[in-house]
């Protein structure tokens, strides 16, 4: 043992330059937004808390979707040196929270009124105990369709109403010889679309059932097989190179007209709005067909970890300043979704994003805003991943419609 | 040992001289495929790329991806581009890089001359720990750092990098010192040179080719490793791989594949450099070792 | 003090400063790796999903649930797919890399122009991180707008290569990607070997009559085999560790068809939060390296004693 501890000075010794951990000042922030307009939103953030003296280490980890940083953070726990606040997801969130790793924010939250102004959905992420242990900072839908509305208009084709409406809309597209649906082969953007066509099919009672509750008669349903041939149908109807394919380069497709739809969270608005494509006029956004009620969502927020028993003054200053109107409405405008909270005026907001806040205001209040299974907001990581498989081994072929249900039945209950 | 020479004594006609240079080609061809790729679409505006070209020349030429992936782009909150994450890696490479080759020489000079019982286990297990997967590791390693206050510092990669890759070192150095001569340790022993006097007069001055191999492999693995360093590194000290990450991967944001590329190329600057300028001793140095029994 | 006992000391200290010297590097390889590897073992026996707790109290957070992590591993198609996957990449990978490093290392070694030049053209893949040469090998091999796409341009209306789409075939362009990597390296290490030779005993064998072919496969290849060893060490080494690749080329996809067991750990352990089934995976690959390593490294060993 004394050698190793030799090897370790003498390792310190030359690696003089070593960086000192978190001041008690600051706070350390660990999150994956580093593309530009995020980081740049997120600076906000930074800049607000340096108005009230406190500092920001930034500690960005991209990839994977967050995975990459949420396996930082294990390593970070386990070394005992948690971060203040950690951007994280739905289930992700509860997994610590219940592990008494978070931090109780709940007098803040008292004194800010947070329980009145989140919609409920929400704080079912964002509580564990009745304790809030973290701060939500928007809500990203996830059912959207996005359109190059020359393309429609060229082929008269209206918005789609209903799934009948979207079938014909895609036969004239497939008829004129365009591309119907861009769509990028991954897990991920599948279980997207999975998402939106189960809680078209079944309806909102179904996706509840099967998404939320876990139940194996609905998960096993005549429903469930019918929602899988729809995928066939949209498996159909996407271009020969769709597997592997980036969500961004299925929605240029969009963009420069090769394709008629994509079905993307409202994330996709900004590679429209980066390409100089103007809502409304160039490109629509409107709920996927069947679903207009419903809003399915996955919610950004940073969970605060434990200091040492009480939340830090710094600590508590961050939380309130990501809920604060100001940030929410500045950081959404710009990240493509919409602010956590229902109560702040979004006049400053494009026309999709102000949709986006009236859709999910509406939805909130009529109880049609549901956590996205692909993005774990509906069932947690296990479940959400054995859910993956089977819609991704289905959609590209490894099953049919009626094996996929029963697999499906299968894998949900051995990861539940 | 054997002398570095590019002689053979194996003859080819004049047929077979063209297919040699033919085939020799083709394979340049392959190599380069990517890297053609990666520099034409870093030299291209983003919508040109998205457009569908992405085999062909630029047709409007720009550097400003290369100029963004520098200096401006987005890695963290702030618009620093990947130049500040460059020292980071350099602070931590350079030591690992020395700690684990001495480490390495050391111990290839006592497991092949200053044997003793249960040395070729011990090389085992050595060897052995290469293949470990470092997936594994993750979490207890996390515990160590964190007990030894190493967590979040340059030191701490710096203990990661030389434990991890202390077994190949090791491997390097007993092949190459398993070729030298023992007879001039046994004479410097019975002259009265001390274990360290021999390593220093005698072994170490001819290790040059070996050294330029360990140095390279050591280096460019670590300069690469991308896990550890995301892990173990606060956010300012990390490596240029964890900013160059950061730079190209982003799930719901737009993604500047020029400037991904762009910035891909600039992080692997320092290896491709060592590999051009070490190249040379490269083989040489593989020869005159790792490659002999 | 006698001189005796002085050089008696002096004797017993020379003995005892090798070993010193050596176990800095032992008890590091013993914790971080033997005593990880055991902790892996105890994991994998546990329920435990984002971490193995042990909270404020000393309390674990967990249970020990004896081998049903291992049950539940056997029963998922996934690691099957994985285990599959690995079999068909490491035994491609190795054997590919190994043909073109050794094709590539003969070739260059008949006195070549520009052996200089061409080398390093070689050799440069091995310096590049996969996060991004993925993205290129992915649109290179991209029928929509890679290879096929220029093929058909160029007037082959019916070339077709769209391997990295179809499920059958994806995890070939994985292999071709890592050959691409590492043969280059590959080749370095037979180019030394060639190079060490002993010219004299091939010239004798010439004047023999000896063709060229023979004198290759009689000769200078039996020679080459602590090149091999070094080779099947480095690629073995490389196989195993494979994930950046598979990450940034195919995601694991088309659909799982090139998941392979260190993207199958990686995504078990911390994307779906099943910490317990992932080290149970993480064992299954160490008792799977171990009796391949094993036995080979005992032989080599053993033979140059």
């Amino acid at each position: 043992m004394n050698n190793v501890i030799r090897t370790l000075k003498l390792t310190s010794a030359i690696a003089a330059f070593s960086v000192t951990a978190a001041h008690a000042e600051d706070v350390e922030v660990l999150h994956w937004w580093t593309s530009g307009g995020e980081a740049a939103a997120l600076n906000v953030l930074k800049q607000d808390l340096e108005t009230q003296g406190i500092g920001w280490q930034d500690m960005p980890v991209a990839g994977g979707g967050g995975t990459e940083a949420m396996t930082v953070l294990r390593a970070r726990v386990t070394a005992g040196d948690p971060p203040t606040a950690v951007q994280a997801l739905g289930f992700d969130i509860l997994d610590w929270g219940n592990q008494g790793a978070l931090a109780n924010l709940n007098d803040l939250a008292a004194q800010e009124g947070w329980d009145e102004v989140v919609p409920e959905a929400l704080q079912f992420f964002a509580k564990v105990d009745d304790k809030w242990i973290s701060a939500p900072v928007n809500v990203h839908s996830t059912n959207w369709v996005w359109a190059n509305k020359s393309v429609l208009d060229a082929n008269g084709i209206a918005v789609p109403e209903t799934w009948e409406d979207f079938v014909a809309a895609v036969e004239a597209l497939k008829a004129a010889g365009i591309t119907p649906i861009a769509h990028g082969g991954q897990a991920w953007q599948d279980a997207t679309v999975f998402d939106a066509v189960a809680m078209s099919t079944g309806g909102p009672e179904f996706y509840k059932a099967a998404f939320i509750d876990l139940d194996e008669e609905t998960l096993g349903s005549d429903t469930m097989k019918e929602a899988f041939d729809r995928m066939a149908f949209i498996r159909d109807n996407v271009d020969d190179n769709f597997s592997g394919r980036d969500w961004n380069l299925a929605t240029a497709m969009v963009i420069n007209g090769e394709a008629g739809f994509q079905m993307m969270g409202d994330w996709a608005k900004g590679e429209f709005l980066n390409a100089g494509k103007v809502p409304g006029e160039d490109f629509l956004c409107f709920r996927f067909p069947g679903t207009q009620d419903q809003v399915t969502f996955n919610a950004d927020q940073f969970m605060m970890f434990d200091q040492g028993g009480a939340v830090s003054e710094e600590q508590a200053a961050l939380a309130s300043a990501i809920l604060s109107p100001s940030f929410q409405i500045a950081f959404n405008k710009v990240k493509g979704s919409v602010p956590a909270r229902t109560d702040v005026d979004g006049s400053e907001l494009d026309a999709c994003g102000q949709q986006g806040m009236k859709d999910l205001a509406a939805a909130a209040s009529s109880g049609n805003l549901f956590g996205s299974m692909a993005h774990g907001h509906a069932a947690p990581a296990s479940v959400k991943n054995a859910v993956y498989d089977v819609v991704t081994a289905h959609f590209n072929g490894e099953y049919d419609s009626e094996t996929a249900v029963l697999e499906l039945v299968d894998a949900v209950s051995i990861a539940k | 040992m054997a002398v570095a020479s590019s002689d053979t004594a194996i003859r080819t006609g004049r047929f077979n001289r063209t297919l040699i240079y033919v085939v020799l080609l083709l394979f340049v061809l392959f190599y380069m495929l990517p890297l053609y790729i990666m520099v034409v679409n870093s030299m291209k505006p983003l919508s040109e790329i998205t457009g569908g070209g992405m085999m062909s020349l630029p047709s409007a030429f720009t550097l400003e991806p290369w100029a963004k992936a520098w200096s401006t782009a987005q890695v963290g909150v702030e618009p620093t581009g990947l130049r500040p994450y460059f020292w980071n890696s350099i602070s931590m490479v350079v030591p690992a890089v020395a700690i684990s080759t001495v480490l390495g020489a050391l111990n290839g000079y006592i497991l092949t001359k200053w044997r003793f019982r249960g040395d070729t286990i011990l090389f085992g297990l050595m060897l052995f720990s290469c293949f470990i997967p470092f997936q594994i590791v993750l979490i207890p390693m996390a515990a160590i750092l964190g007990i030894l206050g190493l967590s979040g510092t340059t030191a701490g990669l710096v203990l990661v990098h030389v434990v991890y890759g202390v077994g190949f070192s090791t491997l390097y150095f007993r092949n190459y010192y398993a070729a030298f001569p023992t007879e001039l340790v046994r004479a410097a022993q019975i002259d009265g040179a001390g274990f360290f006097q021999i390593f220093w007069r005698i072994l170490l001055p001819s290790s040059g080719p070996i050294i330029v191999v360990c140095v390279i492999w050591q280096f460019t693995n670590i300069w690469n490793d991308f896990l550890f360093g995301a892990s173990f590194a606060s956010g300012d000290g990390a490596p240029m791989t964890v900013a160059l990450n950061n730079l190209v991967q982003s799930s719901t944001g737009v993604k500047e594949y020029n400037v991904h590329f762009a910035g891909a190329i600039l992080a692997a600057m320092p290896t491709l450099l060592v590999y051009i300028v070490a190249g040379r001793y490269f083989v040489r140095g593989l020869m005159a070792g790792s490659v002999k029994g | 003090m006698s001189t005796a006992a002085e050089a008696d000391f002096k004797t017993r200290l020379q003995n005892w400063i090798p070993k010193l010297v050596l176990s800095p590097s032992l008890t590091m390889v013993l914790i971080f790796v033997y005593g990880f590897i055991l902790f892996t073992v105890y994991v994998s026996f546990t329920d435990s999903r984002i971490l193995p707790f042990v909270d404020k109290d000393g309390q674990r957070t967990f249970d020990l649930i004896g081998l049903a992590n291992y049950e539940k591993l056997f029963k998922l198609s996934h690691w099957e797919i994985a285990l599959t996957n690995m079999a068909v990449f490491a035994g491609l990978y190795i054997v590919v890399c190994t043909l073109i490093g050794l094709t590539l290392a003969i070739l260059l070694d008949q006195k070549i122009r520009g052996e200089g030049f061409l080398r390093p053209l070689y050799l440069y893949p091995m310096a590049l991180s996969f996060i991004v040469t993925g993205t290129a090998w992915k649109w290179f091999l991209d029928p929509g707008i890679g290879l096929e796409n220029i093929v058909q341009a160029w007037g082959w209306e019916n070339f077709e290569f769209d391997w990295i789409k179809n499920r059958d075939f994806a995890i070939y362009t994985v292999v071709l990607a890592a050959v691409w990597q590492t043969s280059g390296f590959v080749m370095a290490m037979f180019l030394a070997g060639l190079r060490g030779i002993d010219n004299e005993i091939l010239k004798a064998a010439q004047m023999d009559g000896a063709s060229n072919w023979n004198l290759y496969r009689r000769i200078i290849i039996p020679q080459l085999r602590p090149a091999f060893l070094s080779a099947f060490v480095i690629l073995a080494h490389l196989a195993i560790k494979t994930f950046d690749l598979v990450i940034a080329m195919t995601g694991g996809g088309p659909g799982r068809a090139t998941e392979l067991p260190a993207t199958f750990m990686y995504s078990y352990t911390f994307s779906r939060n099943q910490m317990g089934i992932g080290a149970s995976s993480a064992v299954i690959m160490l008792i799977t390296i171990a009796a391949i390593m094993i036995p080979y490294l005992c032989a080599e060993l053993k033979e140059k004693k």
